[in-house]
């Protein structure tokens, strides 16, 4: 009798670990595929960016410093991807404010915010910018979920021993809070 | 004065009165079947049978409308299924809104009405379709558009279609319950209950057949209401995901005020659907809302909630057109 309860004990036990793992497991998955998305996402970005410039390149004879930003940053995002994430983000920022001021630039220019191929691009940027904010959110939402499934009790006592760590969260720069500076000068 | 809480707090505790709404229907059920089947037939073994009939019969019913209902819906409704090509802001917008969910993309479907409003329908994030009417497209901004695509695509990612079919299943279960034995009692000629019983149980068993007819009577109505306070309750917890997947209040409260002072009607909406859609499409219903009748809550309840998110004092319904910039 004694034998059959430890058996059912040791059982509900096994099953109760076994039950956490498989949770932890799932979450961990989940943040790597939030991850991948992410790059997918700024992927995206790079290859709309020089459609987006050949468009307005022949209207803004005067702005080829904007232009010129967003080509030279695009460049640099593409090859930070190979340089980690730190790396990557700030340069994928930077892309970032140079597309804002490229965008404040064309308000100035009635023909160009009418054009059809104009209009389709930068609803194409603005859903890009938006996709690749709601991945990283996205991210974070999976971190968190992660995070707390590691630290509740009866998990936190397991996590150590079965190899899960926390993960950190995507936080944006500093510099990211600064409103990009426009030069409208006609240089 | 309004007490500023955060999305989390309130799915909370939209999840935990959904939870006890459904307990409430569940223990209606179990007293209704126990009480039938004690009061018939004297013996506990009875409610058993007579509770577990009904669940049986009323799950067959309605995994017809599990499987198929999305199609069957979609269809009543005359919507059309939509590619990037023809609706790209839309396909954008919902492409945004499942990355933040981290759900596959759904179909999508726009319904030709000048009427603005949406649905969603589907088993689960899988299997899952949006419709909106060309109305809604044409009256909201981007920022809008999100906060009600994302409400919509709360609706799918909390599973509440799953969950309306459940409290259908229930409710359902009530009805035809009570109906059956009120049918059987009254005009079938059955049993009086405990009188004709010689043995043990007697007394109870009448007194239970008569509890038997009460809840009979009583509890399809009560069920029925529970049902339309779930509706409000998953109503009120799509909203909350919404902000929690946009991060954005001020969009759907924009969107909510301009569908408020929006006095056309949803043309292929009835009875039947209209708890699915975003805003009750019955707009008679819409303005008498406050009350236990209407699957959604009042829009400016709905509004004055997402306020409490951002802090700013609640509207009285007079403002709500002034806030849609409408007047």
């Amino acid at each position: 009798m004694e034998l059959v309860i430890l058996l059912v004990v040791v059982g509900v036990i096994l099953a109760v670990v076994i039950g956490i793992y498989n949770g932890l497991v799932t979450r961990r998955n989940r943040i790597d595929e939030a991850l991948a998305q992410i790059q997918v996402q700024l992927k995206r970005r790079h290859d709309l960016i020089p459609n987006l410039v050949n468009a307005v390149k022949g209207y803004m004879q005067f702005e080829q410093k904007v232009l010129t930003d967003v080509t030279n940053a695009r460049a640099a995002a593409v090859s930070a991807g190979a340089q980690g994430v730190a790396a990557q983000a700030q340069a994928e920022n930077m892309l970032t404010s140079t597309l804002r001021s490229l965008f404040a630039v064309v308000e100035n220019y009635p023909d160009l915010k009418a054009n059809q191929n104009v209009l389709s691009l930068q609803e194409e940027l603005t859903t890009t910018e938006n996709q690749i904010s709601f991945s990283r959110q996205h991210y974070n939402a999976s971190v968190l979920d992660y995070n707390n499934s590691l630290q509740v009790f009866p998990n936190v006592l397991l996590a150590g021993p079965l190899g899960f760590i926390k993960r950190e969260f995507f936080e944006a720069e500093p510099e990211a809070a600064n409103v990009p500076q426009v030069d409208l000068s006609l240089s | 004065m309004q007490t500023r809480s955060n999305f989390a707090a309130q799915q909370s505790i939209n999840k935990r009165n959904s939870i006890f709404l459904i307990g409430a229907v569940t223990l209606l059920l179990a007293a209704l079947g126990f009480t039938i089947g004690y009061g018939t037939t004297g013996a506990v073994e009875g409610a058993y049978g007579v509770t577990a009939g009904a669940i049986v019969l009323a799950m067959l019913l309605s995994v017809g409308s599990y499987f198929a209902g999305d199609k069957l819906v979609l269809g009543a409704s005359g919507a059309k299924e939509v590619t990037q090509q023809v609706a790209p802001q839309l396909m954008n917008v919902v492409q945004e809104i499942s990355l933040a969910a981290g759900t596959p993309m759904p179909k999508v479907y726009i319904i030709d009405d000048t009427a603005p409003n949406a649905f969603a329908t589907g088993r689960d994030p899988k299997h899952a379709s949006i419709a909106i009417t060309t109305g809604l497209l044409q009256k909201l901004d981007r920022e809008e558009l999100q906060g009600v695509i994302a409400h919509e695509l709360g609706h799918v990612r909390n599973f509440d279609i799953r969950f309306a079919l459940l409290v259908a299943v229930l409710v359902g279960s009530i009805a035809l319950l009570a109906d059956f034995f009120l049918r059987f009692t009254f005009w079938g000629g059955g049993r009086r209950g405990g009188r004709d019983r010689d043995g043990g149980g007697g007394g109870l068993a009448a007194i239970l057949f008569i509890v038997a007819i009460v809840l009979a009577v009583v509890a399809p109505i009560v069920a029925r209401l529970v049902q339309l306070a779930v509706s409000r309750q998953r109503e009120y917890l799509a909203d909350a995901t919404s902000v929690e997947l946009t991060r954005n209040p001020r969009g759907l409260e924009r969107a909510l005020a301009k569908i408020a002072g929006d006095r056309e009607v949803l043309e292929a909406a009835n009875r039947a659907t209209q708890h699915l859609y975003f805003t009750n499409p019955i707009k008679k219903f819409e303005e008498r809302s406050t009350s236990m009748f209407s699957t959604h809550p009042a829009i400016v309840d709905r509004i004055n909630r997402l306020r409490q998110l951002t802090g700013e004092p609640p509207l009285v319904a007079s403002d709500v057109r002034a806030l849609a910039g409408l007047d």
